[in-house]
């Protein structure tokens, strides 16, 4: 479905020439659910608006839905669903005149569109909202009205920006169901970029973290975190040096340390080595208080790759400028 | 023909977005209509016994400027509504679509000519009970060339909105070209007045000749030379406008 090559774009700013992303290899299949992940500034929507043909890369090549990117735009766009970062209803429009209007942009008649619309309005969640201006839609309304724009020709690939961001926990909830069903029912090819881990971790069969521009690491969630740091086993316990100290000898763990009244140590699987461990900590006779294991969370996989942890990857970069320049 | 379909369907999304908040348009027609009433009346006197004003009686004088008023400034201001879509995240979306780029500023700029010509059409005929008398032809005429010249100045606007990309840059231009261009151009007072250096100065300005030519079909001179004049102006402003819009509608990303 996307197949991309040294992906690259510079912009040219007041401050000076911005490299927003140095060189991108993307590959996603029919059917995959994949997630672009990293800090806001990374490069992900520049990556998102090259691929969705809204800006020129300045070097490298792609192809998106079997149309090139630099020779086919208007093929990608006929084929393609996006759901921008800032929404795409207008506020002052009315939700059915949006859907069937953009229906009719991909050359639906006007009954098909008014089908079409009505089916998604259905789907989504919208029933109600059909006759309301866009702008007295709640957050999550309009999400989903977005969604539903995007989806009016039946598009096999759909490229979502920061879907959740903004949404109160219990819309970003109903949203990730609404993208899951999408993605089970109809077999959509879903590529969306978040800065949110739960939300990579949750939805995404496989994800791309990007940081400066540069893509850091690739896999399902369940490799990333295998391959980075392994599991956090915490234990309570009386003695803190004893337990220290057998912790070190368990194989395969790492980075042990006493914490106050616990131990802490990492180890690839926590949940195998436990049972071990606390036949051993009973035959030395130390008392435990409490174990935990901790799965790690891509935070730990964004720092162990970079260097950074994802919030402080977040300071304030050079925004993408408003005028970006050439475009087709 | 895609263009075409694309277009009519911008139109008549824009219309209806117009249909559902007409207060800018009531707007738009309630200054022109308190020059008619507040200003007009002080031109009667004025018209009758001072020499240098051109042909025709005040109202004759006044309302075809009134109306390139109308379509110079209401066309001129038009690029605030695609800026406010513009952040909304509208403009990337039709552009991630098939849609045609020529009909993203077309579809808008026709909604804004319809608007213009029902404002125009309405202050001729509220000027009529002031004392208007025009021939129906020289009103068609005039109606037709403020036509061109507001759609000439909403593409510019939405060109200008769409190169600039934000209301902070947007309205300092604007501003800065109102009011030297409203003073050049014998809207108020007619630059037959002038002193001979205002009166030079203002033929660089463009729209002196709608002006002009729109008083003159106004008193039925329309084949005269100021007539066909303004006309061309008009005529040469709108292909270079829609030229610049469509131009960065193609090329500028959103």
């Amino acid at each position: 479905m996307i197949h991309a090559r040294g992906l690259a774009r510079t912009f040219k700013t007041r401050r000076g020439t911005v490299e927003a992303v140095t060189g991108v290899d993307i590959d996603v299949s029919a059917g995959e659910l994949v997630g672009f992940l990293g800090p806001n500034g990374a490069g992900k929507s520049t990556t998102l608006r090259m691929l969705t043909t809204l800006i020129v890369p300045t070097a490298g090549t792609a192809t998106v839905a079997g149309h090139d990117l630099l020779t086919d735009a208007a093929g990608i766009r006929r084929q393609i669903g996006y759901v921008g970062q800032s929404g795409g209803a207008g506020p002052d429009c009315i939700v059915a005149d949006e859907l069937v209007l953009q229906g009719r942009f991909y050359g639906l008649t006007s009954a098909r569109a008014r089908t079409r619309a009505t089916e998604l309005i259905e789907q989504l969640d919208l029933v109600g909202t059909e006759n309301r201006v866009v702008n007295t839609l709640s957050g999550g309304q309009r999400r989903r009205l977005d969604i539903a724009m995007g989806l009016m020709h039946l598009p096999t690939l759909m490229f979502l920006d920061e879907p959740s961001t903004g949404l109160d926990p219990q819309s970003r909830a109903n949203l990730w169901d609404h993208i899951r069903s999408l993605h089970a029912e109809h077999g959509t090819t879903l590529f969306l970029t978040t800065h949110y881990l739960d939300e990579a971790d949750a939805l995404c069969d496989r994800i791309l973290v990007i940081d400066t521009g540069r893509i850091v690491a690739e896999g399902t969630p369940d490799e990333l975190k295998r391959r980075v740091s392994g599991d956090l086993v915490l234990v309570g316990a009386g003695e803190p040096a004893r337990v220290a100290e057998l912790a070190a000898h368990l194989p395969g763990s790492s980075d042990v340390v006493v914490d106050g009244a616990g131990v802490r140590f990492r180890v690839p699987d926590g949940a195998k080595v436990l049972p071990a461990l606390m036949r051993e900590l009973d035959a030395a006779d130390i008392a435990m208080t409490s174990v935990e294991v901790r799965r790690p969370s891509l935070d730990d996989v964004f720092l162990a790759v970079t260097g950074r942890t994802l919030r402080d990857a977040e300071t304030p970069t050079t925004p993408e400028p408003a005028t970006a320049g050439a475009s087709r | 023909m895609s263009v075409l379909t694309d277009t009519w369907l911008i139109f008549q999304r824009s219309m209806r977005q117009s249909l559902r908040n007409p207060f800018w348009v009531i707007i738009g027609i309630v200054q022109p209509f308190l020059y008619l009433a507040l200003f007009g009346p002080l031109l009667i006197p004025i018209v009758q016994s001072t020499p240098g004003f051109p042909p025709g009686d005040a109202w004759q004088v006044l309302v075809p400027a009134l109306l390139v008023q109308l379509g110079l400034f209401g066309g001129l201001f038009v690029g605030f509504a695609i800026l406010a879509e513009f952040r909304a995240g509208v403009i990337e979306r039709m552009r991630v679509t098939p849609v045609s780029r020529v009909a993203l500023l077309l579809g808008r700029a026709l909604k804004d000519t319809v608007v213009l010509l029902i404002q125009a059409v309405l202050l001729t005929v509220l000027a009529v009970p002031f004392g208007l008398r025009a021939p129906i032809g020289g009103v068609l005429v005039g109606l037709i060339l403020v036509a061109v010249l507001g759609f000439a100045m909403a593409c510019a606007s939405y060109a200008l909105a769409m190169q600039v990309k934000s209301e902070e840059a947007f309205l300092p231009i604007v501003q800065a070209v109102f009011l030297p261009v409203l003073l050049l151009s014998g809207i108020l007072l007619p630059l037959s007045l002038a002193p001979l250096w205002l009166f030079n100065l203002s033929r660089v300005n463009p729209f002196v000749y709608v002006v002009d030519a729109t008083r003159a079909v106004f008193l039925g001179d329309l084949a005269s030379t100021t007539a066909l004049v303004g006309i061309a102006v008009a005529l040469v402003l709108a292909v270079v406008t829609v030229f610049w819009g469509v131009r960065t509608f193609q090329r500028e990303s959103a």
